[in-house]
């Protein structure tokens, strides 16, 4: 498997004896419009099963800059369990080893033709954040869609944690003004999070 | 306060991925965020991600001309490669995804208006997870290209979509693999959108190695996404 045919860019190591040559970083591409019958799951929207005590739903639209549904888009949600832990082997301290049964952190839902989609979930714990200090509980999203040539990323805080959002290291750093866009509201059932990709209100947005 | 050393990835340089705002496709005029992106200090919610497993694969998931009752129309391919980090490492392990058109360049989705037939022996998706030193390999049939309405007389060079998790958020890719030498790339401004000196990367290799005689032609494409800080994230 190592005799590629593939080209090496003129950057890159020198073939040859050896290691593969590495090529640099594959770009990203648009995931068009055509991915309904491959990328959603069945279980997609449940990040934890219906009957988890204290589960909700996290619903919203993707909207464009017109304020015009985005029927095409796939929102894709990353989080800690409620101790604030990962399932994963880069999290040291891991999650307690009945919950990696059920909980999996991972979210996935299409957008319908109202841009809506749904997220069925348990609030995470907090984070340690990357220079120290804890993160405020938080939700990671992708959002794919034609026309976005490359995901983007944005994070939904919670309504109800206003004392650990005021804390929080990551909106502290966003210009006041754009800061709410990242606040899910509360709903009957849970929250909700409306991604706005331009315009007024538009959702603050992040290089990872 | 809570101090883990976790190593970190590198954030991605310059000059690979296409930029949001691309005018030539004009989706992006109405959907591409018109604000700078924030820099997000990375900490353990980007440095994992989901590790999803077999069960998310089935035993024909690999092979997409084996999927109904009978074979798909069209040529015959083997898309084969590894899936390794920055570094060159292997990413093992890892979730792959991918959908495509049929030979005709028609998608088994209800939005394609393409007036050319649907294959009833061809959905078009397929799912591996990568082995122990990052391979893959897909059996499929070349997708046909297809009109879009982009612009005058647009069509999409051929193309198969792949899905990476890898082994963190910040891994995460979603890209397009194409086959060497179409002559659309030269008017596909989602294909042109990439950098230049990264666009080559998206175009699988001709690879007569892996060909199957008497039976199908093989192509071969690498995909890499970030590789790993050499220190944990807490030692700089």
């Amino acid at each position: 498997m190592t005799a590629g045919a593939r080209d090496v860019p003129a950057s890159g190591p020198t073939p040859g004896p050896g290691p593969t040559p590495v090529p640099g970083l594959t770009p990203a591409q648009t995931i068009g419009p055509f991915f309904a019958h491959a990328l959603p799951w069945q279980d997609g929207p449940f990040v934890v099963p219906k009957g988890v005590a204290g589960a909700f739903w996290i619903r919203g639209r993707v909207l464009d800059g017109d304020g015009e549904p985005v029927p095409d888009a796939i929102v894709e949600t990353w989080q800690a369990d409620p101790d604030g832990r990962f399932d994963h082997p880069d999290d040291p301290r891991g999650i307690a080893s009945d919950r990696s049964d059920w909980f999996r952190g991972f979210g996935r839902c299409p957008t319908d033709p109202d841009g809506r989609y749904r997220i069925h979930t348990v609030k995470p714990g907090s984070v340690p954040g990357a220079n120290g200090g804890d993160q405020a509980p938080h939700v990671d999203l992708s959002i794919f869609a034609r026309g976005l040539l490359d995901r983007v990323v944005t994070r939904l805080y919670f309504p109800d944690e206003t004392a650990a959002n005021a804390a929080d290291p990551v909106l502290a750093a966003l210009a006041e003004p754009v800061r709410p866009t990242l606040v899910a509201g509360i709903a009957g059932d849970g929250y909700t999070f409306d991604i706005r990709l331009q315009g007024e209100h538009e959702t603050a947005f992040f290089a990872v | 306060m809570t101090r883990l050393a976790v190593r970190g990835y590198r954030r991605d340089v310059a000059d690979v991925h296409p930029p949001l705002l691309w005018p030539d496709y004009r989706s992006t005029g109405r959907r591409a965020p018109s604000r700078p992106l924030v820099l997000l200090p990375h900490s353990l919610t980007e440095l994992t991600g989901p590790l999803l497993g077999a069960d998310r694969v089935g035993a024909l998931d690999h092979d997409l001309t084996r999927q109904h009752a009978g074979e798909p129309l069209g040529e015959r391919i083997i898309v084969h490669g590894r899936v390794l980090d920055g570094d060159g490492r292997p990413v093992p392990q890892t979730l792959i995804e991918v959908w495509q058109a049929n030979a005709a360049g028609r998608y088994a989705h209800g939005g394609d208006q393409h007036p050319a037939p649907l294959d009833p022996n061809f959905t078009g998706v397929g799912r591996c997870l990568t082995g122990a030193d990052g391979s893959y390999r897909f059996v499929t049939v070349k997708p046909g290209a297809y009109p879009w309405r982009n612009h005058d007389n647009a069509w999409r060079p051929a193309h198969i979509h792949f899905s990476l998790f890898g082994r963190a958020f910040v891994q995460r890719l979603v890209t397009q693999m194409y086959f060497p030498g179409d002559p659309l790339f030269g008017q596909d401004p989602i294909f042109n959108s990439v950098p230049e000196r990264a666009r080559q990367r998206m175009v699988a290799g001709f690879d007569l190695s892996q060909t199957e005689p008497e039976w199908a032609l093989a192509y071969r494409f690498d995909l890499v996404l970030r590789g790993r800080d050499a220190t944990p994230m807490d030692d700089r």
